[in-house]
């Protein structure tokens, strides 16, 4: 039998990044074969933080979610006109007035002081006190793709003189320029602001890192190397070199003269990505843990996998296959069959190769509930923050569960006909929801899928 | 070729070398007017490196649907010099 | 039954030593690959000793397409990833694609190629960016490349934790072995010899200014002046003990016995640091005494209170010189996201062969370092269990036990 089959006839052959089972399992075969209950920590999301365009703070995001509305507009960062997209998702942010100090604000770059605004919010959101937890059961984990990219080419212009100079010049380097360079030290900062001192990482996947720092996270929880892990995703790209890289590559829309519709996921009429910035940070607790403490748990990280397509570094194959897989995986290890996903949450980034590769991954893997399941972008609304959206998605699709409303697919009025599933146009839909699917795809070939259900759910 | 033809087949395969290098097994040099580009080993990306070069080079700006549609180096060459042809008359 | 993570493949790119076996010879023979920098011009700097991998030749290792798109570490590591899939006589196409999972680390990215095309954007202008800038330089680039390569479509990742992510990331292919994937292939290549890069560590203070190679990169002794950058690493090839057996593996170099990673408080906390924790927790999870430990393979990061508070960490564990330990990056200098997978890798060797290599240049280390620190040249022990330590920049400490089986 190869690997796949077995992980797909018997769930609790698990995943690469994950292995985890209901503690009702426990007495089954999946407990068993991991040597009884210790091993069947559930994952627990107890506190959310978000630093997003058009909101900061998590309830200015939702309202925004759930209201439809776009936050792209033309860059206002830095000049854009030379550009072919001039378009993005910006955060109205002022780091002073999110409660940043002069000198946090002089050590971090933007993607690093959003981490610990979100952070702070998070934190003081899932009532966790400093003696809640012993620091060294405390990890880190934060999801990054081009790190402190606006810090380091504000400096290289500096050091380069205007990039005159081959051999940049060390005399005009800042004390930080290494921490900015080595982009770990922004996990750093997140530990820092929740004195965690057990294991600390920066997992950089590109546009999966956000999904996979959560997973990531799931996995020290489960594992048993921590208790509590401060976990999420950061991004602050809006910067010429990355404006230069995605128009090389026309990954970014031309749509300059309607900017606030410019994203328009599995939309007939899109035509790349809108870029945005932002950072999302979550709270995961041992589910026991937050229980006997009384923690309000938003919902439980029940399924999480990652695969490669191992095709192209930007490319996608129509077929979605690998995202298919991840899907598959991460649902078994869930326990939760595909027809109990209440909702999926797309990456749908708005390009045409994407959005039909997710929808062929969908229908291979949901297979007829495909079509009955609600699926939307909020990618839509603020942009696709690399890094930082699996974060800002996960955050999205916890609130879904808490509220019972799933935000739309924004700027969706022309549907492209070969994607034919239902992407919640527009309007934003109420709806219990226990179990939500969301996945992520990125550059480098990286296809992620991560399960967020209700822990009491019935559909276990 | 005409006098109005701002690019050939061996300045395209020059490009495509120097740009993104050469798949092994393909003979650039041989008879690939008509071999599709993927065939020839090179992928979107390559493409939008090669005619970025030719735009910025020669300050002409091609059709980015045209070329997305050009799947072979003599449909790519009609698209570049058509329009090198039509910014001639224009101007 | 927990799997058992074992490793049957070594692909090493090093500045003294182009290929594991070439690296082996000269570390035991304690020659050294530091010297002055080549690759730029270093002279207007005040640091100008580095590990370069000398003779590598892309065009011999690297596919004609993959040139335009690849920065140099990326050269490199795929260059590794290949030998290791070579050295563990591994078929990838003969394996379940989904059995088979990539996991890197990075620190800096493709640095040199980065600083290429921001020069070309901020002197030329944007349509002088490369198509390729968009991941070439980015940190998730050398695990993309090497599963494209050898069609890997497991469970893949990428750890950011400077130097201590040659660990981190072993540790985490353990975990995807023993969650039931059959091979990862893992480890860190990484390099940042660019005027870009050596300028950023410029200003941590902590880079050597001696202008002689051998005595630039002194950790653990009274000269001690900083560390020298270097370039390379080492993959290695991960394996289900049980899965390579069944394949029909030849060799296993050792297994994966004990990991574990920590960070550092907040500076003023007054809390102890982390390392120490670390080598406990790994030792723990490998269930193995202090006693049992054979030789430790430091993190010796040559600034004199690193490196002191690396000798008291060791000190507490093993007592006063209680255990062989050394420091072959001495002939590498430090390779950010690389090092420490080739400490592991120069550990498995140490203990297929029963030596323990040398820590060039030191003669003897400081007063109040109480360490066995194996200098001059290489030590001949039966060895069974060594310990690797690593700290990253920022407060990441590592720590990882690998045993003989």
């Amino acid at each position: 039998m190869t690997w796949q089959s077995r992980a797909k006839q018997v769930p609790q052959g698990g995943d690469g990044s994950s292995d985890f089972h209901s503690e009702q399992d426990s007495s089954g075969p999946a407990g068993d074969e991991q040597g009884g209950p210790a091993m069947t920590r559930r994952v627990a999301i107890t506190g959310l933080g978000v630093v997003a365009p058009g909101g900061i703070g998590v309830k200015a995001y939702w309202e925004m979610l759930t209201a439809g509305r776009s936050a792209t507009r033309i860059i206002t960062h830095f000049d854009a006109s030379p550009f072919r997209s001039r378009v993005a998702a910006e955060c109205d942010f002022d780091p002073e007035a999110a409660g940043l100090s002069p000198q946090e604000i002089r050590r971090m770059d933007r993607a690093a002081q959003f981490a610990v605004v979100s952070a702070r919010e998070a934190l003081a959101d899932s009532g966790i006190e400093a003696d809640t937890y012993e620091p060294t059961r405390i990890g880190a984990t934060l999801g990054n793709a081009v790190g402190c990219t606006t810090s380091l080419e504000r400096e290289y212009v500096v050091v380069s003189d205007g990039g005159r100079k081959w051999n940049v010049d060390h005399e005009y380097a800042v004390p930080d320029l290494y921490r900015h360079f080595v982009p770990s030290s922004m996990v750093g900062e997140l530990a820092w602001t929740a004195g965690a001192e057990g294991p600390a990482a920066m997992v950089s996947t590109g546009c999966t890192s956000g999904l996979d720092a959560l997973g990531h996270a799931a996995e020290l929880i489960r594992e048993g190397s921590a208790d509590m892990v401060i976990t999420g995703a950061t991004e602050a790209p809006i910067s010429p070199i990355t404006s230069a890289c995605f128009d090389a590559i026309h990954a970014t829309t031309p749509r300059n003269d309607d900017p606030e519709h410019a994203s328009r996921p599995f939309d007939r009429t899109r035509n790349g990505l809108v870029l945005g910035e932002g950072a999302a940070t979550l709270i995961l607790e041992d589910l026991e843990h937050a229980r006997r403490r009384g923690a309000h748990v938003y919902a439980e990280i029940a399924g999480f996998a990652s695969r490669c397509n191992a095709h192209h570094m930007t490319g996608l194959k129509p077929d979605g296959r690998e995202m298919a897989e991840a899907i598959d995986v991460a649902l078994a290890q869930a326990r939760i069959d595909p027809s109990a996903v209440d909702y999926v949450n797309a990456h749908g980034s708005s390009t045409k190769m994407n959005d039909r590769h997710e929808t062929a991954a969908f229908k291979r893997s949901l297979g007829h509930h495909a079509y009955s399941t609600p699926v939307s972008s909020i990618k839509s609304m603020i942009g696709h923050s690399l890094g930082a959206i699996g974060g800002l998605e996960a955050a999205a699709c916890a609130l879904a569960i808490e509220h019972g409303v799933l935000p739309p697919t924004a700027n969706l009025t022309e549907p492209d006909p070969e994607c034919d599933l239902d992407y919640i146009p527009l309007h934003a839909r109420e709806r219990r929801t226990d179990v939500v699917l969301s996945v992520g795809s990125g550059f480098g070939g990286f296809q992620t899928a991560l399960v967020l259900a209700r822990p009491e759910r019935s559909s276990r | 070729m005409s006098v109005h033809t701002l690019i050939d087949l061996p300045e395209l395969t020059r490009l495509l070398r120097e740009c993104a290098g050469e798949e092994e097994g393909v003979d650039l040099d041989g008879d690939v007017l008509d071999t599709v580009f993927m065939e020839l080993g090179y992928d979107s990306l390559a493409l939008l490196q090669v005619v970025g070069i030719i735009q910025r080079d020669h300050g002409i700006e091609l059709d980015e649907d045209a070329v997305a549609e050009a799947e072979t180096p003599r449909a790519l060459l009609d698209v570049v010099n058509s329009a090198a042809r039509a910014e001639r008359i224009a101007a | 039954m927990t799997a058992q993570a074992v490793v049957t493949g070594l692909g090493v790119v090093a500045p003294n030593g182009l290929g594991t076996e070439e690296y082996w010879a000269a570390t035991l023979a304690g020659t050294s690959g530091l010297g002055p920098v080549t690759r730029f011009d270093a002279g207007s700097y005040p640091s100008r000793i580095a590990g370069e991998v000398p003779d590598f030749v892309p065009e011999e290792h690297i596919p004609s397409r993959l040139l335009p798109q690849t920065d140099h570490m990326t050269r490199l590591a795929l260059a590794a990833a290949d030998w290791a899939v070579e050295d563990a006589a591994v078929d990838p196409a003969a394996l379940d694609e989904y059995g088979m999972g990539v996991v890197t680390a990075a620190s800096g990215g493709g640095v040199e190629y980065g600083q290429r095309e921001l020069q070309q954007l901020w002197s030329r202008g944007k349509e002088y960016v490369s198509a390729y800038q968009s991941f070439a330089w980015f940190y998730a680039v050398n695990t993309g490349q090497i599963s494209i390569r050898h069609k890997m479509r497991g469970p893949s990742g990428v750890l950011v934790t400077e130097q201590a992510g040659g660990l981190d990331t072993l540790g985490h292919a353990r975990r995807h072995v023993r969650h039931g994937i059959p091979l990862v292939v893992s480890g860190g290549v990484d390099g940042a010899l660019c005027p870009w890069g050596w300028v950023a560590q410029i200003s941590t203070g902590r880079l050597s200014t001696a202008d002689d190679p051998d005595r630039a990169y002194l950790p653990f002794t009274d000269q001690a002046s900083g560390y020298v950058p270097g370039e390379g690493g080492a993959v290695l090839l991960v394996e289900d003990a049980e899965a390579a057996k069944a394949r029909g593996a030849e060799r296993i170099y050792g297994e994966i016995a004990g990991y574990a990673a920590t960070f550092d408080p907040r500076p003023g906390s007054g809390r102890p640091p982390g390392l120490r924790r670390a080598v406990e927790e790994a030792l723990a999870d490998a269930r193995v005494t202090a006693a049992e430990v054979d030789v430790v393979f430091a993190d010796a990061a040559g600034v004199p209170e690193l490196d002191r508070a690396e000798a008291d960490a060791l000190t507490e564990v093993f007592g006063p010189y209680g255990v062989p330990v050394t420091a072959p990056k001495t002939m590498t200098g430090r390779l950010f996201g690389g090092g420490a997978s080739l400490d592991v890798a120069t550990a498995l060797l140490s203990l297929r062969d029963g030596v323990v290599p040398p820590t060039a240049n030191v003669t003897a280390p400081a007063d109040g370092c109480a360490l066995d620190l194996v200098t001059g040249s290489a030590r001949e022990a039966p060895l069974r269990t060594a310990l690797v330590l690593a700290r990253g920049y920022g407060g990441f400490n590592a720590a990882m036990v690998v045993r003989r089986v």
